[in-house]
């Protein structure tokens, strides 16, 4: 039985195509893109070639576009980036209590270095209120950094308007979009936003490459220290073969989206709406309408997560518990609890990610095993006898 | 990422349910960690005659409160309550180091059902809301605090920036 995979947002497979085009470049292409010899040039013109592509998929110039080993590594570079570039300027940070690990543990770094931070709340669908983070700014502020979605509830922040808000205020914005570019729509000019993060295996890329958006005259300063690759943003040789993934991934990301993203809608729908029919006392986490059309997390009430998992597991889904960076840990959701849920209903949480080989009869398997798995983990459970009492 | 003894008793658990009469019950953990667990018994001639657990937990959880049932029953309760911890982890092959935790907490629930039993027949029987152990260790609801020097550190730190010590991560809280 082949697994229902059920996880895109711990990472997509190879889109067959990405995978051809990896493979074309390992045999035909070899040489350093900075040589000047010819077959250095060739290297470069399949890094420009990729760099068109990845910039057409977020409406960004070329130039503006910082290939990176990651998600994280974009995250990284933007938050310390504009930390280091402007602290003669400031050094107060605004962030919210949702972001990924890779936001939250570089503000941990930049504490070390006396940065000072507020990290705004979020109402119960995990959204940041656009007139808090006005109200947040100071002098000092030298970065926002707002998530575009949330990736363990698929809360899509209002963007553009935190956008226009910093604009105000000159202050520079950074938006980890790592789950939603390739997915949703994502327009750099639209939204406003300095800087953007975005990862290639959101979208059926290479895992290991990612990208920045860095806008003309945005202050960041590099994050690896080395040689002038990358317009002197990015030190160390590309990862060619995996940039080449990632160009033709977005390629296809933009062509495929106006199909993909109705039935990946439906499927959610269907599965949320199945759900809720089923299984008594669950709650469909995230904000009904401003939400990732690929993603349902549903906190079911008197069970826990992992033993979910694991008997979905047994079932041949693949689901997560909660987000794969942050997997490992044995807390509650930090997102979860900052939405206002109680510490024992959030340890009870599944993540389903839809992608595009999923079909309808993926969503109908879940609705038959998931409800008899809860019932037996509820038997179990010390808590479900306790509130049926 | 578990044994298959683990996972065998994950999937077939042993004793699972409550004993109505029972003559001691011990209830352990929080739903706020993350896993909590009760456990009946019925004693008879001094030992574990019947033995029966409900658990709120992960996967290792259930296989711990399905182990240490099957290693108490039928043992007396000087026997019963020399179960260690590091019994119930070894009898379960091995349990991954973040999970070490869950064995404690098996172990815990057993000689808090014990000891429930003799306070009962002591006369001493308590109200068992006052006798749970919250079973919640290391850092408050202020922050994260370094193990070895006290000071303050940053959430999730691998190591404490002020004294240089590693800082464990066996039990996330």
């Amino acid at each position: 039985m082949t697994p229902i995979y059920l996880d895109h947002l711990a990472g997509t497979p190879l889109h067959p195509q990405v995978k051809e085009a990896m493979i074309h470049h390992i045999q035909h292409v070899f040489g350093n893109p900075v040589a000047d010899y010819s077959l250095g040039q060739q290297a470069s013109q399949a890094l420009e070639k990729a760099r068109e592509q990845v910039a057409a998929l977020i409406n960004a110039d070329p130039k503006e576009i910082v290939f990176t080993s990651g998600g994280t590594e974009s995250v990284n570079h933007a938050v310390k980036g504009v930390a280091i570039g402007l602290r003669e300027r400031g050094r107060h940070l605004i962030t919210s209590n949702i972001e990924h690990k890779s936001v939250l543990n570089s503000i941990r770094t930049l504490r070390l270095l006396d940065y000072r931070v507020t990290s705004l709340e979020v109402d119960r669908y995990g959204l940041v209120d656009p007139a808090a983070v006005e109200k947040a700014i100071t002098k000092d502020t030298i970065l926002i950094t707002i998530m575009l979605a949330n990736n363990e509830i698929g809360t899509i922040e209002p963007i553009r308007d935190i956008a226009r808000i910093a604009q105000k205020h000159k202050v520079v914005f950074h938006t980890d979009a790592v789950d939603a570019v390739g997915v949703i729509p994502v327009d750099v000019q639209d939204l406003g936003v300095n800087l953007l993060s975005l990862a290639a295996n959101m979208f059926y890329g290479p895992p290991g490459v990612g990208a920045l958006y860095i806008k003309k005259g945005t202050p960041v300063w590099p994050l690896l220290d080395g040689g002038m690759q990358e317009n002197k943003r990015r030190a160390g040789t590309e990862n060619l073969i995996g940039i080449v993934g990632m160009g033709v991934a977005a390629e296809l990301a933009k062509k495929e989206m106006p199909e993909r993203l109705p039935r990946l809608q439906a499927l959610k729908d269907r599965l949320t709406r199945g759900l809720l029919e089923r299984i008594p006392d669950i709650q469909i986490n995230g904000h009904p309408t401003q939400c990732l059309p690929h993603v349902v997390s549903v906190s079911i009430k008197y069970v826990e997560g992992e033993s979910l998992m694991l008997m979905l597991d047994e079932e041949g889904i693949c689901a997560a518990t909660r987000s794969a960076c942050a997997s490992g840990s044995l807390r509650a959701s930090h997102v979860l609890i900052a939405t206002g849920m109680d510490f024992a209903t959030a340890q009870g949480t599944l993540l389903f990610s839809f992608g595009r080989d999923n079909t309808e009869a993926d969503v109908d398997r879940v609705l038959e095993v998931l409800p008899p798995i809860v019932q037996t983990l509820r038997d179990m459970s010390p808590l479900y006898k306790k509130a049926h009492q | 990422m578990y044994s298959e003894i683990v996972m065998d008793h994950f999937k077939n658990p042993r004793n699972v349910g409550e004993i109505p009469d029972a003559d001691g019950v011990g209830e352990v953990g929080n739903p706020v960690c993350g896993d909590m667990m009760n456990i009946y018994i019925k004693v008879k001639d001094n030992r574990i005659e019947d033995i029966k657990f409900k658990t709120f937990g992960c996967g290792a959880a259930i296989a711990v409160s399905s182990m240490i049932t099957e290693m108490a029953k039928g043992k007396t309760l000087e026997e019963a309550m020399k179960i260690t911890n590091m019994d119930v982890a070894e009898a379960l092959g091995s349990l991954p180091q973040n999970k070490l935790h869950c064995s404690n907490l098996g172990a815990d629930a057993l000689h808090s059902a014990i000891k429930n039993y003799l306070d009962r027949r002591a006369g001493k029987i308590k109200d068992l809301e006052i006798d749970r152990e919250p079973h919640i260790k290391g850092s408050g609801p202020e922050g994260c605090y370094c193990p070895y020097c006290q000071k303050k550190v940053e959430e999730e730190s691998p190591f404490c920036v002020f004294c240089g010590a590693e800082i464990p991560h066996e039990h996330d809280h």
